[in-house]
């Protein structure tokens, strides 16, 4: 079943100018797609129509099968859920579990369940003991945590993460991947991650790369990062170690290509010890 | 400037119950003409110890007071001296300093306010200036920074700034912190949240700078691949302390002991480690071209 699809999905923020054009994708459920472009490459835009917070200027997008219109938004929304970059602009209120049910008591749902949910979404994220805590004394990956944890609450089928970890310290993009790749693995929740990070981008099944609106390449991350050459094309690049791979091979060391630095690592011990011995 | 610190302790809401230490006897020289990196994860008083290079955060009335009636304590007291600046003292000419200091803040675009882009470079310099300004000094003074950073003066200067794009918004911002001529740039992950290829032109921009317009260049960062790449030296912060302060082709040796305090290291300095564990000792800079070539030497074509 397609979480979401994109046919001939056309948008402009301006007259002219296409932010999006003529774009088909879609997302298989439970799948975990990464989407790489350099900025202005349109893949905020592609989040923003997903859940219906952009509309198409031509072209149809599907959820589950059904075309998203106005009078649908709402139940597209409860399916698929955005995070947004900045951890400091996404709280509406000030004490976590507040902040958490916002989403959950926007659409109706009884007292218990909203406190169930809460209990849920907190404990998928890891952050069950900071449910009364103030969120303006959490740390940017705390923060983006909640955020996470109130998209959660929805119970959504697919997660949209716009560039989420960008503004994070090393320990809390790792907090946050580990807890994207356990939501997809476990709960089976979709998930759409935009990232900057090459290195994040190898935790999905799917990897495709926006450029101008259009998307220029699509394959398993490992597959992409071979094409080395038409990633810079697009003002990308390799992730650093495929980089020291590929100086390696041309100054005649025998590596593979490699993204794993053990693997590196062993493969020269190899070339070292075969011209020593 | 060289700037010296000696000691320096820093509380944040300090008697009352959310007293945070921030900064623990630090000591820490940085010498005029270094491309100086800060690390160390959130929380580690990083960004504390940089406020307070440009007098941003100030040492606590109550311990200058202590310190001058006491002078016996002297040798346990604080320094803090950014060239001639001594700011333990409190009849220092702070607005000299922050002229001479410029502070360029995490994610700076988000400071931008004026109506142009000529106008937003133009506050700095007019809030420092000793006089008041011609109209064409002004300008020159924003042409020369705006041309600096890499944009074209006479397209951006009449536009909103809020009309350029992510990365001419920062370029636009460190315009109106370097345009007062600074001697010592201070930038707060000048990076941050940019692509690839926008990461790669501001380190280019900031070695520029580096040469042509400001002595020394201090960058806090979470990206140790960054560090290795650029900087002289590096300080690593763990709460509140700075623990080391060492050129990367040394600090990175210690993978080990800045794993352990949570930070990371660069890629080369994990694939060096991976190979020690082999039996094959990498000495290199760590930067990605020396770490290259130092490995072809052992294992490359003989």
């Amino acid at each position: 079943m397609k979480a979401i699809e994109f046919r001939d999905v056309s948008f402009s923020y301006k007259k002219g100018g296409f932010a999006i054009s003529h774009l088909n994708f879609s997302v298989e459920e439970g799948e975990f797609v990464a989407v790489l472009g350099h900025n202005g490459s349109g893949k905020s835009t592609l989040a923003r129509l997903c859940n219906g917070l952009l509309t198409p200027k031509a072209g149809k997008i599907f959820v589950y099968g059904e075309e998203v219109t106005d009078k649908n938004l709402f139940d597209v929304r409860k399916k698929v859920g955005i995070a947004f970059q900045n951890p400091d602009n996404q709280a509406v209120a000030s004490v976590v579990e507040d902040d958490v049910a916002f989403g959950a008591e926007n659409v109706g749902l009884p007292r218990e369940e909203i406190g169930r949910r809460i209990a849920f979404a907190l404990g998928a994220v890891g952050m069950e003991s900071y449910r009364t805590a103030t969120i303006a004394r959490l740390s940017g990956g705390q923060k983006q945590r909640v955020a996470i944890a109130g998209v959660l609450a929805l119970k959504p089928n697919v997660m949209i993460l716009d560039e989420s970890t960008a503004m994070l310290d090393p320990r809390g993009r790792r907090e946050i991947v580990d807890v994207v790749k356990k939501l997809n693995k476990e709960e089976g929740i979709a998930v759409v991650l935009i990232t900057h990070f090459m290195d994040e981008a190898l935790l999905a099944d799917r990897a495709i790369v926006l450029n101008r609106g259009e998307i220029v390449m699509t394959g398993d991350p490992a597959s992409i990062f071979e094409r080395h050459e038409e990633l810079l094309t697009y003002n990308l690049d390799l992730p650093r170690i495929g980089k020291i791979c590929k100086q390696l091979q041309a100054g005649g060391m025998a590596v593979p290509d490699t993204l794993d630095p053990e693997e590196l690592a062993e493969a020269i011990a190899r070339c070292v010890s075969s011209r020593n011995g | 400037m060289r700037i010296v610190a000696e000691r320096l302790n820093y509380t944040y809401n300090a008697n009352s119950p959310f007293a945070v230490h921030a900064l623990n006897n630090v000591s820490l020289t940085i010498e005029e003409g270094e491309f100086f990196g800060i690390i160390g994860h959130t929380g580690s008083g990083k960004s504390t110890f940089v406020q307070h290079l440009n007098g941003l955060l100030r040492l606590p009335e109550s311990k200058k007071r202590k310190r001058r009636k006491s002078k016996k304590n002297a040798p346990h007291s604080t320094i803090l001296k950014v060239g001639d600046f001594d700011l333990t003292d409190k009849k220092t000419d702070f607005r000299a300093l922050r002229k001479a200091v410029g502070m360029v803040f995490q994610y700076p675009e988000y400071q931008l306010f004026a109506e142009t882009v000529e106008e937003d470079v133009a506050f700095g310099l007019k809030n420092f200036s000793e006089k008041k300004l011609t109209k064409e000094e002004t300008a020159q003074a924003v042409r020369e920074a705006l041309e600096e950073v890499g944009l074209d003066y006479n397209a951006v200067k009449d536009k909103s700034p809020f009309d350029l794009s992510g990365g001419q918004k920062r370029r636009a911002a460190i315009a109106g912190v370097i345009v007062t001529k600074p001697e010592v740039l201070v930038l707060d992950e000048p990076a941050a949240g940019l692509d690839p290829l926008g990461k790669k032109e501001l380190m280019e921009l900031l070695h520029k700078l580096h040469r042509e317009w400001c002595k020394t260049v201090v960058i806090v960062s979470h990206d140790m691949d960054e560090i290795a790449e650029n900087c002289t030296r590096a300080a690593v912060f763990s709460e509140g302390r700075a623990v080391e302060c060492l050129p990367p082709r040394e600090l990175f040796k210690k993978t080990d002991e800045l794993l352990s305090l949570g930070l990371d290291v660069p890629l080369t300095a994990k694939i060096a480690r991976a190979l020690k564990e082999r039996g094959i000792e990498i000495d290199c800079d760590f930067t990605v071209d020396g770490f290259v070539s130092a490995v072809l030497a052992k294992g490359g074509k003989p």
